[in-house]
C-alpha cells in the first residue's frame, strides 16, 4: 500500500516536469508561428525553391532567343554546308575573294563571328579559328568541334575507298541508353535512375543543412533573448535549466517542421503551375526530371487536368514514372524526419550552449567556428557523394555524426546497406544525447552569467562544475 | 517553526568562494533581510535557496524537511536583474508564467484577473511589454511573483530601479503579504527599509555571515548610550546641570525648544540624567538613541575588514 503510493507520487512527479517542458514547448512553437516572419518565410521559401529549380530553365530559354549567324572561311573547302544549323545557330559560307576584307568589318555585316578554317586541317587539327567580339559559349564551341570532326573522320572514311561505306556507317550508327538495374537482396531486381537519386539526394542533403542552420541559430537567439531580457532568471526559478533548454529546443523543432510542410506542400504548388505556363521549353531541359516528377505528383491528385506536353512525351514521361516507382518515398521522407531531428539536436543543443555563453550576437562568433565548420565540410562531401555514393569519403561522412544527417541523406536515394544506415543512426542518438548533456552544463551556468568575456577554458570549467 | 534553515552552505565558482560556511534560520512570518555590500555573496545564497545554483557543501532545510524541486511552486522569486519577454502580451506572459509554477491556466487566469483588477492593470493585458513604461513592467514582475501565493518570497534588490511612488506601494504590500501569513526574504542596500520592515536581519560580508539576529536587538547591542532630550528652557542651565559622566554633543533648536545629544560615560543610568535636569528644565521628550542600520552595517564590515587584516 505504501510502496504504491511513493511510486504514484513519483510518477506524479514525473508528469509534473513533463508538463512544464510542454508548457515551454508550446510558448516557443506558438510565438514563432504567429510571427510576421514565419508567414513570410512560408511564402517567401517556396518561391526560392521554385526559383531554384525554374530559373535555369528559364535563363536557357532567353539566351536561345537571340539567332547567331557565322561567317565560315574554308580554306579546305571540305566543309562547305557541312556543319548543322540550329534555331539559334546559322552559317553562311563566304567566297574565298571576301575573306580578307571581311575580317574588319563582319560584324557590320550582321555577323556573330567569322571562323577559320585553315587548308591544313586534315593533319593540323588546332588550325580552326573562330572570330568575334564577345566570348563565345561552350555549347556553341562544342557544337562547331564536333561538326568538324564529325565531317573530317567521314571524309578520311570516304578516302580508304571502301565500298559501300555509306551503308555500312548507317547499319553500325548505335545510341546506347544505359538502364542501370539495382539488385536487391533476395534476388529481386529493380531499375534505377540515377539522375532522379541524385536530384533527390541534393534536395534531402541540403534541405537538411539549411533547416539546421536556420533553427540551429534560432535556439542560440532565443538563448540570448532570454538571457538579454534578463527574465532567464525568473523562469529557472521555477524550471530546471536543462528542462528549459530542452523546451525551446523542441518547440523550435516544431517550428521547422512546420515550416517543411507548407514549404513542401507550396512548392509542389508553384512548380505544378509554372510547369502548365512553361511547358514547352522544360521538356528540353536538363532539370525536366525534378519538374515531371513534381508533375507526375500534381496529376496523380488531380488527373483531370491534361497537360500538353503529355501526349507527344508519353514514352518519356513513362519512363519517369517507373523512375519514381523505384524511389520509395515513405522511406526518404521518413529518413528525412530521423536525420533532420537527429542533426537538429545535435546542433541546437551546441547553438544553445553558445547562446548561453553570449551576452549579444556579436560575442558568438568565436564559438560558431568550430560549430559550422563541420556542417560546411558536410556540404562539400555531399556534392562529392552524389557523383560517388559507395566512396570511402561518403562512407565515413555518412557515419560521422556531425556530418551524417547531410551526407546520409544524399546517399540514402542510391540505396545504402541497412548495418550502415543503423550504425549512423545510433552514433547520431548517441551523439545528440551526450552533446545535450554537455550543452545543458554550460547553459546551466551561462544564463547567469553576464559581462565576462568566455573562453574555451571557461566553458570547460562549467561542464566539470559539479551539479 | 523555522521555513528556511542553511546549514554551512558553502560554494564557490573556480577559485572564487562565493560563500563559506554560511548558516541562517529565517523564521516563519517573518520579514528577513539579507545585508551586505557587492559582491560578498548575497545573490549567490539566494539562487541556492532557490534551486537555480546547487551547493558544493551544506544543506537547506524548507519546514524542517530537506528542500527539494517540488518546493519550487511554494516559493515566489524575484531577480534583482528581471525582465520579461519584450514582444509577449502581458496577459499572455503571466499566464506562461504562473503556469510553470505548477497553477492551471484556469487558476491562473483567475488569479492574474484578481491582481491585475487590484492595480488597475486590466487595460494593458493585450499590450506587449515593450510598449509598457518601466514602472508598469516592474508592477506586472511583482505579480507574476506572488500570483501563486507562495509560502515564502524572496526579493533580491526589491527597491533598485523603483520611483518612490512605486517603492512605497511595494512596501504596503510586502507587510501586507506578511500579514497574509507569508514569509519575506530580501536582500538590500537600502538600511532605511530593513529598519522599516525587517524583522531580522543576517549580514554577510566576503561570503561570510558576520551578524545574524533580531533587528531591534541589534541596534540595541549596537547602542552607544546615546540619548536626546527635548526642553523648554536655557541652554547654559543644561550645560550647568551635566556632570563629568555626561558628555554634551550638540544641541539643536526645534520650534520653541531645544534638543540635545547626550552621550552618558560608563554606568551612569537615566535616572541619574533625568535628576540633574528635571530641577533646571522643562522636559518635553526624552528617549535613547539607537543607531540606525546603516551605522551598524558600516561599523560591522569595517571591524570584520580590520580583523581579517590583523589576522593576515
Amino acid at each position: 500500500m505504501k510502496f504504491s503510493f511513493q511510486l504514484s507520487k513519483i510518477q506524479l512527479k514525473k508528469a509534473m516536469n513533463k508538463n512544464k517542458i510542454l508548457i515551454i514547448i508550446q510558448r516557443e512553437y506558438l510565438t514563432r508561428i504567429q510571427k510576421k516572419s514565419f508567414l513570410i518565410m512560408s511564402i517567401l521559401g517556396p518561391f526560392l525553391f521554385a526559383a531554384m529549380i525554374i530559373l535555369p530553365v528559364w535563363f536557357t530559354t532567353i539566351e536561345d532567343k537571340e539567332i547567331k549567324i557565322i561567317a565560315v572561311a574554308d580554306s579546305s573547302h571540305s566543309f562547305i554546308g557541312k556543319i548543322p544549323e540550329t534555331p539559334t545557330l546559322k552559317f553562311s559560307y563566304l567566297e574565298s575573294a571576301n575573306i580578307k576584307e571581311i575580317k574588319t568589318n563582319f560584324q557590320n555585316k550582321g555577323y556573330w563571328g567569322i571562323l577559320y578554317i585553315s587548308h591544313v586541317i586534315a593533319v593540323a587539327p588546332n588550325a580552326v579559328e573562330l572570330i568575334s567580339y564577345s566570348q563565345p559559349n561552350l555549347s556553341m564551341k562544342l557544337h562547331i568541334e564536333n561538326a568538324l570532326n564529325k565531317e573530317l573522320e567521314h571524309q578520311k572514311l570516304m578516302s580508304h575507298n571502301i565500298p559501300k561505306i555509306d551503308e555500312i556507317l548507317r547499319s553500325v550508327k548505335t545510341n546506347i541508353s544505359i538502364h542501370t538495374i539495382k539488385l536487391e537482396e533476395g534476388g529481386k531486381s529493380k531499375e534505377s535512375f540515377t539522375e532522379l537519386a541524385m536530384v533527390v539526394g541534393y534536395v534531402g542533403g541540403f534541405l537538411i543543412y539549411l533547416f539546421i542552420f536556420l533553427f540551429g541559430t534560432q535556439v542560440m537567439r532565443g538563448v540570448i533573448e532570454e538571457k538579454t531580457n534578463r527574465i532567464v532568471e525568473v523562469i529557472v526559478s521555477s524550471v530546471k535549466p536543462f528542462e528549459l533548454m530542452l523546451g525551446k529546443i523542441f518547440g523550435i523543432a516544431g517550428v521547422g517542421l512546420t515550416q517543411f510542410l507548407i514549404w513542401i506542400v507550396l512548392t509542389l504548388g508553384i512548380v505544378g503551375f509554372a510547369q502548365l505556363s512553361l511547358a514547352p521549353q522544360l521538356s528540353k531541359s536538363p532539370t525536366e526530371k525534378v519538374l515531371a516528377q513534381d508533375i507526375m505528383k500534381v496529376q496523380k491528385s488531380a488527373p483531370q487536368v491534361q497537360s500538353p506536353i503529355m501526349d507527344d512525351k508519353a514514352a518519356k514521361m513513362e519512363d519517369i514514372f517507373k523512375a519514381i516507382k523505384t524511389i520509395n518515398f515513405g522511406v526518404i521522407i521518413g529518413m528525412f524526419i530521423f536525420y533532420f531531428l537527429g542533426g537538429y539536436l545535435l546542433y541546437a543543443s551546441l547553438f544553445a550552449a553558445i547562446g548561453s555563453a553570449a551576452d549579444n550576437d556579436t560575442d558568438t562568433q568565436q564559438f560558431m567556428l568550430p560549430v559550422t565548420i563541420p556542417l560546411i565540410l558536410a556540404i562539400y562531401v555531399m556534392i562529392s557523394t552524389i557523383n560517388n555514393p559507395e566512396s570511402q569519403l561518403s562512407f565515413w561522412f555518412s557515419i560521422i555524426p556531425f556530418t551524417s544527417p547531410v551526407v546520409m541523406m544524399v546517399r540514402i536515394p542510391f540505396g545504402v546497406p541497412y548495418w550502415e544506415v543503423f550504425l549512423s543512426a545510433a552514433l547520431l542518438v548517441a551523439t545528440f544525447i551526450g552533446t545535450t548533456w554537455m550543452a545543458g552544463k554550460i547553459y546551466r551556468t551561462g544564463i547567469l552569467m553576464y559581462g565576462k568575456k568566455i573562453t574555451y577554458g571557461e566553458l570547460w570549467k562549467w561542464i566539470n562544475y559539479k551539479s | 517553526m523555522e521555513i528556511i534553515n542553511a546549514k554551512n552552505v558553502c560554494k564557490s565558482f573556480g577559485t572564487h568562494t562565493a560563500l563559506k560556511k554560511v548558516s541562517l534560520n529565517v523564521p516563519e512570518g517573518s520579514i528577513y533581510g539579507l545585508l551586505g555590500p557587492n559582491g560578498a555573496g548575497k545573490t549567490t545564497l539566494i539562487r541556492i535557496i532557490n534551486q537555480i545554483l546547487a551547493p558544493d557543501s551544506g544543506e537547506i532545510f524548507f519546514k524542517g524537511k530537506k528542500l527539494s524541486f517540488d518546493d519550487i511552486s511554494r516559493i515566489g522569486y524575484l531577480p534583482e536583474e528581471r525582465g520579461l519577454y519584450k514582444k509577449m502580451k502581458v496577459g499572455d506572459q503571466a499566464i506562461y508564467l504562473a503556469r510553470l509554477k505548477g497553477l492551471s491556466r484556469h487558476d491562473a487566469l483567475l488569479k492574474i484577473k484578481y491582481w491585475f483588477e487590484k492595480f488597475e492593470m486590466l487595460e494593458w493585458w493585450n499590450k506587449k511589454v515593450e510598449e509598457l513604461s518601466k514602472g508598469m513592467q516592474q508592477k506586472v514582475q511583482f505579480i507574476t511573483t506572488i500570483l501563486h501565493e507562495p509560502e515564502l518570497l524572496i526579493f533580491d534588490e526589491p527597491f533598485s530601479g523603483f520611483d518612490p511612488i512605486n517603492a512605497n506601494t511595494l512596501k504596503n504590500e510586502i507587510l501586507e503579504l506578511k500579514s497574509k501569513g507569508s514569509t519575506i526574504i530580501f536582500s538590500t542596500h537600502n538600511m532605511g527599509s530593513v529598519e522599516e520592515l525587517c524583522d531580522y536581519i543576517t549580514l554577510i560580508n566576503k561570503s561570510q555571515c558576520i551578524l545574524e539576529g533580531q533587528v531591534d536587538e541589534i541596534r540595541s547591542r549596537y547602542k552607544s548610550g546615546t540619548f536626546e532630550v527635548q526642553y523648554d528652557g536655557n541652554s547654559e542651565d543644561l550645560k550647568n546641570a551635566l556632570n563629568a559622566s555626561f558628555e554634551l554633543q550638540q544641541i539643536k533648536p526645534n520650534h520653541k525648544s531645544q534638543v540635545a545629544t547626550i552621550k552618558m560615560a560608563g554606568n551612569s543610568g537615566n535616572n541619574e540624567l533625568l535628576n540633574l535636569l528635571i530641577p533646571k528644565l522643562h522636559i518635553i521628550a526624552y528617549r535613547e538613541v539607537l543607531p540606525g542600520m546603516n551605522e551598524v552595517f558600516i561599523s560591522v564590515v569595517e571591524n570584520s575588514i580590520k580583523k581579517s587584516n590583523e589576522q593576515e
